[in-house]
């Protein structure tokens, strides 16, 4: 049986003042999968993703999650649908006042009916998930990038959200550490069932997670590529597209 | 709809023998039936604790789970108050495995919380004064090294960012001057409003004139303007200057080859040093015009008396005394400022604090440096 589809874009356009950026795009993500989205930089790969999560609204265009519109929902059901996505921001975004484990704990407080001792419970359980175990305490300001990024996406993932959206989970990383947390994020995707959707450029996190990805173009606006990452390297008709998987990464960042 | 998440999570708890507790658990344990369930099991449980060694969980009938019920079992395990040895987990499929063990479930306690030590009145007494040392210190080392500043950007003018100064005289002065005008005016019309009730009994009209003239040129001007300049500025320089401190902005600099003080406090300075005392003038300025609103209006002087009778009241002595106070008044507001603006550390609410004990601070340094330029002229015989 084929899965069904969880979150559709459907002829987005988008325009900041008179330039254009995204340019009638189109794509569907299927329930479960680990969909990527690449492109130069510039390309609009972090618009796209703010559209998608409701934080703009585009020009034209619809998206759709969970058979319900972002764009013109009533604010009742948009609060809803939020508590269905986990966002990962590309700096973390962890609120800088409170320590990691409160940071954890403030989308579960606020959405849910929790008896009060036991949120420290699950956010220590979800800190063990990202590797973070004993750092409760730690304010966002003394610990390091990866780790504020295992911290963000324990954040992300408080609600056991439907989709997980990702911008660069792995830029600013060591090799390493960029490929534990593909490894995480494997895992969040086989155990819980999440659906994935990651901005990167990071070639290695694109071969190790990607299950499907689109290649957003900066002078067409729109998707010149789409399919099986591996299968686009080796076989895509576009040479430019070919190169751009092919570059070699030297130290796994590709930044 | 509550029925039905219910239903989702079902369990049974059997005592074979009387130390012996099994709980079976059917269905999904997650997060929407794991608090309802968790719920119930514990009604479920109460009864049956005493005298218990053994606690069985058998999980062979859950078709999902994630972290939330991960939470649940290890809350049953915490119910049943037995060290966690003597609970065991049986029936865990695949899945079930991976969810225990990606959220380290048998090792749960393994870093208990520390409270944070209880405050004590010597540690917090002790830190506070040397906190309020160091400051002191960081302040002398702020004042000298702004000192440096200035003494290279003598020997080398061009070293300074011109544009910057601009922009700053433009926030700092331009922008600044329809709120201080506003309420210069309306102070004037309120000093003479009072001040007409007292001497319209003596017949003294037109000494309104002279008593918001003096106030204002002498005191209230500089002052007024001092504190909105440090309302509006004082704050904005503390903010900019925090934020670029705790998004490495400020190391940048550096690293650069700047030197971060002449970089972003001159321009400030200078800036400030400029057109403060400026807006102190157009503060005296809209100050007489409100007194003589009231004066023509009500008091029935005729404006060019009024006007006169303002100008016989000032000396020029007097005009440059408030203004050389405003002047200090600046210096005073943009070192303060960026102070507080380095001083900050940490994350969003740092901003928040330099900004406000910047408004703070030097708004009692301005009331503090007025009752100095007081005491000085008494001992001057002024
Ligand atoms: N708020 C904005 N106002 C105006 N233009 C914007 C705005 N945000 C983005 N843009 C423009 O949209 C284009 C795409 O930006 P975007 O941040 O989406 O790129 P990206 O693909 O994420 O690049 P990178 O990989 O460098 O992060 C850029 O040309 C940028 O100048
Ligand atoms: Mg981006």
């Amino acid at each position: 049986m084929e899965p069904a589809e969880c979150l559709r874009v459907e002829n987005m356009m988008v325009r900041y003042g008179h330039s254009l950026v995204l340019d009638d795009i189109s794509f569907k993500v299927k329930r479960g999968e680990r969909f990527i989205i690449m492109g130069g930089s510039g390309s609009g790969k972090s618009t796209l993703l703010r559209h998608m999560i409701g934080l703009e609204s585009p020009e034209s265009g619809k998206v759709i999650i969970e058979n319900t519109d972002m764009t013109v929902t009533d604010e009742e059901t948009f609060m809803n649908l939020l508590k269905k996505i986990g966002v990962l921001f590309q700096n973390s975004a962890l609120i800088g006042s409170m320590t990691v484990g409160e940071n954890v704990a403030l989308p579960i407080v606020e959405h849910l009916r929790l008896e009060r001792h036991l949120t420290p419970v699950i956010v220590r359980m979800k800190l063990a998930m990202v590797g973070l175990e004993c750092y409760e305490q730690y304010l966002p300001s003394e610990i390091s990038g990866g780790m504020k990024k295992r911290a963000g996406l324990a954040r992300a993932l408080a609600l056991n959200p439907e989709i997980l959206f990702l911008d660069e989970p792995s830029a600013g990383l060591d090799p390493v550490t960029a490929g534990e947390i593909d490894e995480l994020i494997l895992h969040i995707n086989r155990t819980l069932g999440t659906t994935i959707v990651i901005v990167t450029h990071d070639l290695d996190s694109i071969f190790a997670v990607g299950q499907r990805v689109i290649l957003l173009d900066k002078s067409t606006k729109n998707i010149i590529a789409h399919g099986d990452p591996a299968e686009i390297r080796d076989r895509h008709e576009n040479p430019e597209v070919r190169k751009f998987f092919k570059r070699k990464s030297v130290s796994g960042n590709t930044r | 709809m509550r029925t039905d998440i219910a239903d989702k999570c079902r369990f049974e708890i059997r005592t074979p023998e009387p130390a012996k507790l099994q709980i079976f658990l059917r269905g999904d344990l997650v997060l929407d039936t794991a608090p309802i369930c968790l719920k119930k099991i514990r009604e479920n449980l109460r009864k049956k604790l005493p005298g218990l060694e053994k606690t069985v969980i058998d999980i062979s009938g859950i078709q999902h789970l994630d972290d939330y019920g991960a939470m649940v079992l290890s809350e049953i395990r915490n119910l049943t108050g037995l060290s966690p040895e003597r609970t065991e987990i049986t029936g865990a499929n695949e899945d079930h495995r991976k969810i225990l063990g990606m959220t380290d479930f048998d090792r749960n306690s393994l870093c208990p919380l520390s409270p944070p030590p209880a405050p004590n009145l010597v540690i917090v007494a002790g830190e506070t004064a040397i906190n309020a040392y160091n400051g002191f210190l960081y302040f002398i080392s702020f004042i000298g090294a702004i000192t440096v500043s200035i003494a290279r950007t003598i020997r080398h003018p061009r070293s300074i960012r011109g544009g910057d100064i601009v922009t700053h005289m433009k926030t700092t002065g331009v922008d600044a001057l329809p709120v201080v005008g506003l309420i210069s005016l309306m102070l004037g019309l309120i000093i003479a409003f009072i001040s007409s009730m007292q001497l319209k009994l003596y017949g003294a009209n037109i000494y309104v004139a002279n008593l918001v003239a003096l106030a204002m040129v002498s005191e209230l001007g500089p002052i007024m303007t001092g504190i909105i300049v440090a309302g509006r500025s004082g704050s904005a320089y503390a903010a900019e200057i925090s934020t670029m401190k705790i998004s490495e902005e400020i190391d940048a600099l550096v690293v650069m080859g700047f030197d971060p003080n002449q970089f972003l406090v001159l321009p400030r300075l200078i800036a400030a040093l400029v057109v403060v005392p400026m807006l102190a003038m157009f503060s005296n300025i809209f100050a007489i015009a409100g007194g003589a609103i009231i004066g023509v209006s009500m008091l029935n002087l005729p404006l060019d008396s009024y006007i006169s009778q303002s100008m016989e009241a000032i000396t020029l002595f007097e005009l440059l005394w408030g203004l050389s106070k405003a002047g200090v008044f600046a210096v005073l507001i943009a070192i303060t400022g960026c102070l507080r603006g380095f001083q900050a550390k940490g994350g969003a609410s740092s901003v928040g604090n330099a900004a406000t004990s910047a408004v703070v601070t030097s708004i009692f340094l301005i009331v503090f440096f007025d009752s100095m330029f007081a005491v000085i002229r008494i001992y001057w015989g002024g």
